[in-house]
């Protein structure tokens, strides 16, 4: 997953750090990677944002102390590590959640816990931060985590438009529209994830031959 | 890049060295969650408290003052003393003429996904149930979170029939029935797409009201002409 640099600049590859998880290595239409909220949470873009925006939050903050630590932990222990960094900053995030309103607590839930077995963050965790600075981590995460956030709000938004009739909780349908239920079950998820998917792997086959 | 040397060098890598990453670690997690805790914990009960009182205002319209009670064993209320709140607790409302709204009560039970928990506005006078509130719940966001939001939902509880009969008994128990098959005044009528979660409401209502509506239509007959719940004013609330 992580590749080797060999841009000359250092300036590119900086850059690039940020880049590749908005596009190149997007961690949900590329990587296919924390299929779980991915699909639990997308049912409106509220909690799509939501949650996109607290998973970022995670993957930064972890990968800003593993890529820190990383000269201190051990190889054989680092996976333990990893998960404790984890955990303690989605208990950090759950508290801070329900410290700014109960209502986003309410509906995000159960699924700010599953946090801790996102495996985008642990694989973030092994296969970059432990290895580069710390500068570079932050750079990383950003641009993973708002990949990751953009990915859930582009599910979330179909999902909620056609299984709800609405955007945001605001209705754009007249009265008469027929909501498909099925978009907001689990089932819904993944047709909206294979769509998304179908479309930009044609986009990325596009690319590749011009 | 050197990462096989890397790994071959840490190869025998001490227990001490190993020891000292985790408990290194583990540590600084428990001094992060601790200092999160104590930081946010008063903002997140205050924020809870109000959430609470909220409710407890739209359950129970028309209420300015509100006093806190349980009932003991033995089937009678009791006023709870400040900052006890253990428990689930009773809170009557009291109107500006220092009138009894009604009360408000928590009740929990059993969803489709986790603990359903609720809170309900019963008037003792027209012996139905006047609001409906949900405290706490994970039920599914999009289906069976309708019963907190769907507004034809919580039309329901304006009126909702819990009539007691002669010996002190339910007349009907509450029950939930399908979206537009409502036919009679202690019925709630559902919705399609939340069914198991509006089920559960009507159970965790009906449960809870056949226990508790008797006892506190009771303590309202009694204390209709020695009025103990004005003695005290526990807490004030300007509006």
């Amino acid at each position: 997953m992580s590749k080797d640099n060999s841009q000359s600049t250092q300036k590119a590859a900086t850059t690039d750090e940020f880049i590749k998880g908005l596009w190149r290595d997007n961690p949900v239409f590329v990587q296919v990677l924390g299929m779980c909220p991915v699909l639990a949470v997308s049912n409106t873009a509220e909690n799509a944002l939501a949650m996109g925006l607290a998973t970022a939050f995670v993957l930064l903050m972890s990968n800003i102390l593993v890529s820190i630590l990383r000269n201190f932990i051990p190889k054989q222990v680092r996976i333990a590590s990893y998960i404790l960094i984890i955990a303690t900053f989605v208990t950090v995030t759950d508290y801070v959640i329900q410290a700014i309103s109960v209502e986003l607590h309410k509906s995000l839930g159960a699924f700010i816990s599953l946090i801790v077995v996102n495996c985008l963050i642990l694989s973030r965790a092994e296969a970059f931060a432990s290895k580069n600075t710390v500068w570079k981590s932050i750079l990383d995460a950003l641009g993973m985590g708002v990949g990751f956030t953009l990915a859930l709000f582009c599910l979330g938004a179909v999902r909620e438009v056609l299984g709800n009739g609405s955007i945001f909780g605001l209705p754009i349908f007249s009265e008469g529209f027929q909501s498909w239920i099925v978009m907001i079950l689990p089932a819904g998820g993944f047709f909206t994830l294979a769509a998304w998917l179908l479309i930009i792997n044609a986009v990325q086959a596009k690319k590749a031959k011009t | 890049m050197s990462r096989v040397a890397d790994i071959e060098a840490q190869k025998p890598a001490n227990s001490t060295k190993m020891l000292r990453a985790m408990v290194g670690v583990g540590i600084m997690s428990a001094l992060l969650i601790v200092l999160t805790f104590e930081l946010t914990l008063p903002r997140v009960q205050r924020l809870k408290a109000e959430a609470l009182e909220k409710a407890i205002f739209s359950v129970l319209p028309g209420t300015v003052r509100i006093e806190a009670f349980r009932i003991n064993g033995n089937g009678q209320l009791i006023e709870l003393e400040n900052g006890d709140a253990s428990g689930s607790a009773i809170y009557a409302g009291y109107d500006e003429n220092k009138k009894l709204v009604g009360y408000a009560v928590e009740a929990a039970g059993q969803g489709y996904a986790d603990i359903i928990r609720i809170l309900y506005g019963y008037d003792p006078e027209e012996q139905i149930l006047i609001g409906f509130q949900v405290l706490e719940s994970k039920e599914t966001p999009g289906l069976g979170d309708k019963i907190e939001k769907e507004q034809r939902f919580l039309d329901n509880f304006k009126a909702l029939d819990v009539g007691l009969t002669d010996d002190g008994q339910l007349r009907n128990k509450v029950v939930a029935v399908k979206q537009g098959e409502k036919e009679n005044a202690w019925e709630i009528d559902g919705i399609t797409g939340a069914t198991i979660s509006s089920r559960a409401i009507g159970d965790i209502i009906a449960t809870s009201t056949t226990e508790v509506v008797p006892v506190l239509f009771h303590a309202n007959r009694k204390t209709d002409d020695t009025k103990p719940g004005q003695k005290q004013m526990k807490r004030h609330e300007q509006r």
